[in-house]
């Protein structure tokens, strides 16, 4: 997934000599060296602060540039949450900020750097528009669609996905939930990494449920009308994402369906706690961001209409 | 020059009794440099044309300070000066804390401490990568030093040797809570400064042709950000608010505003010496 934001950063800034590069300190993690060895000028290296860079960034946009900003989730966002609220959303300004290692991203690390709060904390601040793309492509995409949409936009990228779901020609837009594969029993709203584990889930229970999974890439603004239209459809919605219940994607389904065509829902994601030190794969099955989670909580919205 | 800036602080207070809260101490003590910046052209401004890709870029920092930027970019003609009577009501351009953009002259969204000076560290950046002409003044609060972010945007400023970029600090000493060196000590805050990379001035803040020479100077140096320590007195010709730190956040009340606008008068008359008005 990293990969795929790194080379797309070069052949669009290529295109787009407003595009500049705002680091703290993570240059190889972000997959930037490239970025920086094709265009050093256009790199600012900030050392480690974020609070700095986010204001920065602020008045780059004012002065006409179009300011990626990257670091890891948990500390920015998380760290310069303020700064982005005030010198970027406030302003109405155009910057993008990237967060890298998103979820259990940093798996051995540890709780510390690990982010489960970031989608919450970017969709409350009005006027951003957030994005958790699904896989390789679909961040080589959404960083083409991001330098040409103007305003403040978030971009959450998790750890780097094995799976490839989409290719060059699958179609990308801002705002538009994709249908992945079409089922009349129950829908997945997934995000992120948690799209594959859907799938998987649909392959397993195909002949006797058949499970729609749709693809939410854009967290804000939510697509409404394709969230309610399958809600319609399959009557039973489960959401997954790789982030804590509390204000994420289950969250806005859940706004979105409550107020539009409620169903009976049951939301996969951390459940109101911290991570901890592990790899990525043992830690999504012990906190239950799998596919057999998902499938859990698909068989109690059927049991209970049974 | 002088007695613009009382006609200056006059408004302030009249803003201030009018909105019934705001924060009159670093208004009224900083009303001369404010005077001085856009009506005694010390800066490239174009108040018919406000967003002039020329313009020297103002970044206010010390968000609360906003009065005083209202009543001199009003007085230069960037908006009605009717409109000053508006200041944090509903429906207001002129808010509370300033937000970018919103008022013809707004460069920046501040309020929060230490953002602005980011946001200056970015456009003088941003000037040098483009090789605009244009410079960035940054004008920020004491107390707001205390902020970590103002050392990151130091340091960013020194990195990229921001020539164009003038840090202007309201050295008055007090912050809501108490005195600053009580509060949370900051000096020696030249010396620090200096070691942050940056040419450092201490001047009196009342001293109209000392902050000429100095603005001046700032222009001048060379690969280095340029920093002036401006020592001012709180409340400045308003005697029961100066250097008294409960002003800093309180508007007067009417019986207060009178006396205020009064001794403001006496000021600009010296004491009754040549006309009023």
């Amino acid at each position: 997934m990293r990969d795929g934001y790194g080379e797309a950063m070069v052949e669009m800034a290529r295109n787009n000599p407003r595009v500049v590069v705002l680091i703290a300190d993570l240059l190889e993690s972000l997959k930037l060296a490239e970025f920086k060895k094709e265009f050093p000028k256009r790199t600012i290296e900030v050392g480690i602060q974020e609070q700095n860079m986010m204001g920065m960034a602020g008045g780059l946009a004012l002065s006409g540039k179009i300011p990626f900003v990257n670091s890891f989730a948990c500390f920015s966002p998380g760290r310069n949450w303020e700064q982005l609220r005030i010198s970027v959303c406030l302003t109405k300004n155009n910057v993008k900020v990237i967060g890298g290692h998103a979820g259990f991203g940093n798996g051995a690390d540890g709780a510390n750097q690990q982010s489960f709060e970031d989608i919450a904390i970017t969709r409350v601040l009005p006027g951003m528009t957030v994005l958790v793309p699904a896989d390789y492509e679909q961040v080589k995409k959404a960083v083409w669609r991001m330098a040409e949409l103007e305003g403040p936009i978030y971009m959450r990228m998790t750890k780097p996905a094995r799976e490839v779901m989409t290719t060059r020609t699958t179609p990308f837009e801002i705002g538009k939930a994709q249908v992945f594969r079409e089922g009349r029993d129950v829908t997945v709203f997934a995000c992120g990494a948690m799209v594959y584990e859907a799938m998987m889930v649909a392959k397993e229970l195909a002949g006797t449920v058949e499970v729609e999974v749709i693809n939410i890439h854009t967290i804000k603004p939510l697509d409404i009308e394709a969230v309610v239209r399958s809600a319609r459809k399959t009557g039973k919605v489960v959401t997954a994402e790789e982030h804590s219940i509390i204000g994420g994607l289950g969250s806005a389904v859940a706004e979105a369906l409550g107020e539009n065509f409620p169903v009976p829902m049951r939301r996969v994601g951390m459940r109101d706690t911290f991570g901890e030190s592990g790899e990525p794969e043992e830690l999504m099955k012990k906190y239950g961001l799998t596919k057999n989670e998902i499938i859990k909580e698909i068989k109690k919205l059927i049991n209970k209409n049974e | 020059m002088e007695v613009k800036a009382n006609e200056i602080r006059v408004e302030v207070i009249k803003m201030l009794v009018e909105a019934e809260t705001g924060h009159p101490a670093g208004a009224l003590g900083s009303a001369d440099f404010w005077t001085l910046l856009y009506l005694g052209g010390l800066i490239k401004v174009y108040p018919q044309d406000p967003w002039n890709e020329e313009r020297d870029r103002v970044v206010l920092s010390a968000g609360h300070y906003c009065p005083v930027l209202y009543a001199v970019l009003a007085e230069a003609g960037f908006f009605p000066k009717e409109e000053l009577s508006s200041l944090r009501k509903i429906d207001s351009r002129l808010q509370g804390h300033p937000v970018a953009r919103m008022l013809p002259g707004v460069e920046n969204s501040s309020g929060p401490l230490g953002q602005g000076i980011s946001v200056a560290v970015g456009m003088a950046l941003a000037a040098r990568m483009d090789n605009k002409k244009y410079r960035v003044i940054c004008f920020m609060g004491d107390g707001e030093q205390n902020e970590g972010q103002v050392w990151e945007a130091y340091m960013s400023a020194a990195k990229y040797k921001l020539s164009n970029l003038t840090v202007v600090i309201d050295r008055n000493n007090i912050q809501i809570d108490g005195h600053t060196e009580e509060v949370m000590p900051l000096e020696p805050l030249g010396e620090k400064l200096k070691s942050f990379g940056f040419e450092v001035m201490e001047i009196d803040g009342h001293n109209m042709q000392e902050i000429a020479e100095t603005m001046d100077k700032a222009k001048v140096y060379f690969e280095k950000p340029s920093a002036i320590i401006l020592r001012t007195i709180p409340g400045k010709n308003v005697d029961f608010m100066e250097n008294d730190y409960a002003w800093h956040g309180r508007a007067p009340g009417m019986g207060e505003t009178v006396q205020a606008l009064m001794e403001i008068r006496k000021v600009r008359t010296l004491g009754g010496r040549v006309a009023n008005d």
